[in-house]
Parts: structure tokens; C-alpha cells; sequence
């Protein structure tokens, strides 16, 4: 019998390979280390949490390549909401 | 006047020239003046891909230097009255030629052809840069591994930098079973990854190195690649084709057997 819990936990290689690239392609256009990158990430969940609760794991950052109509790279962000804070 | 195609990929063999002699033997099938140019100088391989080893006279350097002319240098096809390959010279390198030489080249012969089509070699270096000089759209070549696509990634951005803005991706050697149990990335993963548009899906399939090993291309064959270039072909001149279902079709007995 195996543990469900351990069931839970395994990936598949394709979803781990999808995620490696996701975040390497980002640091590649964008020419700067992964680090940086989830440190941008982190400093984007700091400043948001002051006024939302968000779900960071499942939080997204991207960078377009430049595209032919003169536009420079773009950053675009996913952050999924899980709950607005009414008090602030 | 004809259209000038880069086949690229930035990763070596993940089936540039294979995809270069199908899309150009597809495109003559369906009654279009084809012309294939292998840019990779130093590394041929286009023409015992294409079955035409045996014919070369003269190469893309002599062409470019002048010693001979493009109806001197470029095979006439084996099969296809409307194909023609302009081979690489074997014992030279990249830096024989140079970009504005290429696209003196391309835009002469497309005024001859319909479909002008570059087999790009691997890397960025000269060869690359040499290879997308006079091109207007690029196909990029890609399989669903973490450093083909990563280096796809990296060409797309290259091709646009160099202002060539229509580019499509292929992806090759899909494997349905791999993908199914999720140890294989999926064409629409690849798709969503590299935001590019997909003109085709071909499977790993071995009816390819068999072809490779008569020197025959594939297209237009029964089989799920040889349909598979084919539809690239129909896409490539604007045709809306559905994607082929890539699932081996199973016998009777295998279904049963199969729970």
C-alpha cells in the first residue's frame, strides 16, 4: 500500500520540465539570474499582502521578448487573490 | 515572387534538415517551384537527406564567389520535376560567405521560385546570421526537451531582433505514450511556453529514419509523419488544416488487451 499522502507529492517529469522552463525563460529574456527574479517575486508579494492576501504559490511572473512594433520587453504578472482585506 | 523560408532551431538535431527536405519536397508535390539551399557550409547533410549525394557538381560557394551559376550549381530532384537542391560546400567554412551575399542570393532566386528554403545549421553564430540574411519568415524547429526549446526561445528572440516577424513553431518527435503518463511535455505546453504560433506537430516516428535511410523524404506517406509534414506544407500556404489525432490507431486485440 502506498501512502496517499505520497501519491499527493510526486510530480510528473513533464509538469517539473514545464516549470523549470516557465521560470528559466523569464531570467533568460530578461538577461538576469533566477534569483532576481524570485526575488522580485517575493518583494511583489510583500508590498500586495498589505492589502490583499494572495496565493504565492501560485504566483506568475513572465517577460515578453521585444516584439516587432518597437515594443520593449514587458513584464506581466499572474498573482491569483484569495481573499481582499476589507479593513485597510 | 516567391517567399523565403529559414528552417531553424539554435539546438542541433532536432530535425532541421529533416524538416527542410520534407516541407520542400511537400511544397513541389502540391505544384509549387521549390528551391532548397543547405547554408550549412563545412556540415552538409541536405543532400544525402534528399538522395542527391551522387549529383554535386558545383556548391552555394561557388555560387556566391561567382565561379558558377545558380542553373550550374542547383540538382533537380529525383522525384520532383519543380524541386531543387543548391547544396553546402563540404570543405569550406562558415565564413565564406556573408549575410549580404545570402541575401543578394535569396532575392534573385525568388524571383525564380515560389518557395525559397534555407536549411539554417546549428548555433548563432555566422552560419545562423548568414542563413536568416534574406529571409521573410522563419519555421523554428523544436522537440518538447527543456534545451530545445530553451534554445528556441533564444532564436525567436535573435529572428526578431533582426526584424523577421513571422514565425512559426514545429514540434517534433512527440511522444503520445510520454505524454500520456506526463513525462513529456505536450504540444500545447510547448505552444504556451514559447508564445509562438505552431504550424505543425509531427510524432517520433520511425518511418522517418527510414526514409532518411533511402534518401527518400516522408511527406505525403501514409504514415502519421508523412501526414503530419504534409499538413505543414497545406498550413504554410495559408490553408486552415486541424492537427492530426497523433494516437497510434490500435488493433482490435491491442484494445483488449490494453486494460
Amino acid at each position: 500500500m502506498r501512502n496517499p499522502l505520497h501519491m499527493l507529492k510526486k510530480r510528473s517529469s513533464g509538469s517539473i520540465a514545464r516549470d523549470r522552463l516557465k521560470l528559466l525563460l523569464v531570467s533568460d529574456r530578461a538577461n538576469c539570474s533566477p534569483e532576481i527574479i524570485s526575488m522580485i517575486k517575493n518583494d511583489m508579494v510583500h508590498v500586495i499582502s498589505k492589502y490583499m492576501e494572495v496565493d504565492k504559490n501560485k504566483l506568475e511572473i513572465q517577460i515578453t521578448q521585444a516584439d516587432s512594433a518597437g515594443n520593449g520587453p514587458m513584464l506581466y504578472a499572474n498573482i491569483p487573490i484569495i481573499e481582499v482585506k476589507h479593513d485597510s | 515572387m516567391g517567399e523565403v523560408i529559414v528552417v531553424t532551431s539554435g539546438k542541433g538535431g532536432v530535425g532541421k534538415t529533416t524538416t527542410s527536405a520534407n516541407i520542400g519536397t511537400g511544397l513541389a508535390k502540391l505544384g509549387k517551384k521549390v528551391i532548397l539551399i543547405d547554408t550549412d557550409i563545412g556540415l552538409r547533410n541536405l543532400d544525402v537527406v534528399m538522395g542527391l549525394e551522387n549529383r554535386i557538381v558545383y556548391n552555394l560557394v561557388d555560387v556566391v564567389e561567382g565561379n558558377c551559376s545558380v542553373r550550374q550549381a542547383a540538382i533537380r530532384d529525383r522525384n520532383q520535376d519543380t524541386l531543387y537542391l543548391l547544396p553546402s560546400a563540404q570543405t569550406r567554412d562558415k565564413t565564406s560567405v556573408q549575410p549580404a551575399q545570402m541575401k543578394r542570393l535569396t532575392d534573385e532566386l525568388r524571383e525564380k521560385f515560389d518557395f525559397v528554403i534555407l536549411d539554417c545549421p546549428a548555433g548563432i553564430e555566422q552560419g545562423f546570421q548568414n542563413a536568416i540574411a534574406g529571409a521573410d519568415r522563419a519555421l523554428v524547429i523544436t522537440t518538447p526537451e527543456v534545451s530545445a526549446i530553451r534554445d528556441a526561445d533564444r532564436i525567436t528572440g535573435l529572428l526578431e531582433a533582426a526584424k523577421i516577424t513571422r514565425i512559426d513553431l514545429v514540434v517534433n518527435r512527440l511522444r503520445m505514450e510520454m505524454i500520456r503518463r506526463g513525462d513529456m511535455m505536450s504540444l500545447e505546453d510547448v505552444g504556451d511556453i514559447l508564445a509562438l504560433n505552431i504550424i505543425g506537430a509531427v510524432p517520433d516516428d520511425e518511418n522517418i529514419v527510414i526514409s532518411t535511410n533511402h534518401g527518400t523524404p516522408i511527406v505525403g506517406a501514409e504514415c502519421l509523419a508523412g501526414q503530419a509534414f504534409m499538413n505543414i506544407c497545406h498550413r504554410i500556404l495559408g490553408e486552415s488544416v486541424p492537427f492530426l489525432n497523433l494516437e497510434r490507431k490500435k488493433g482490435f486485440l491491442a484494445k483488449i488487451l490494453r486494460r
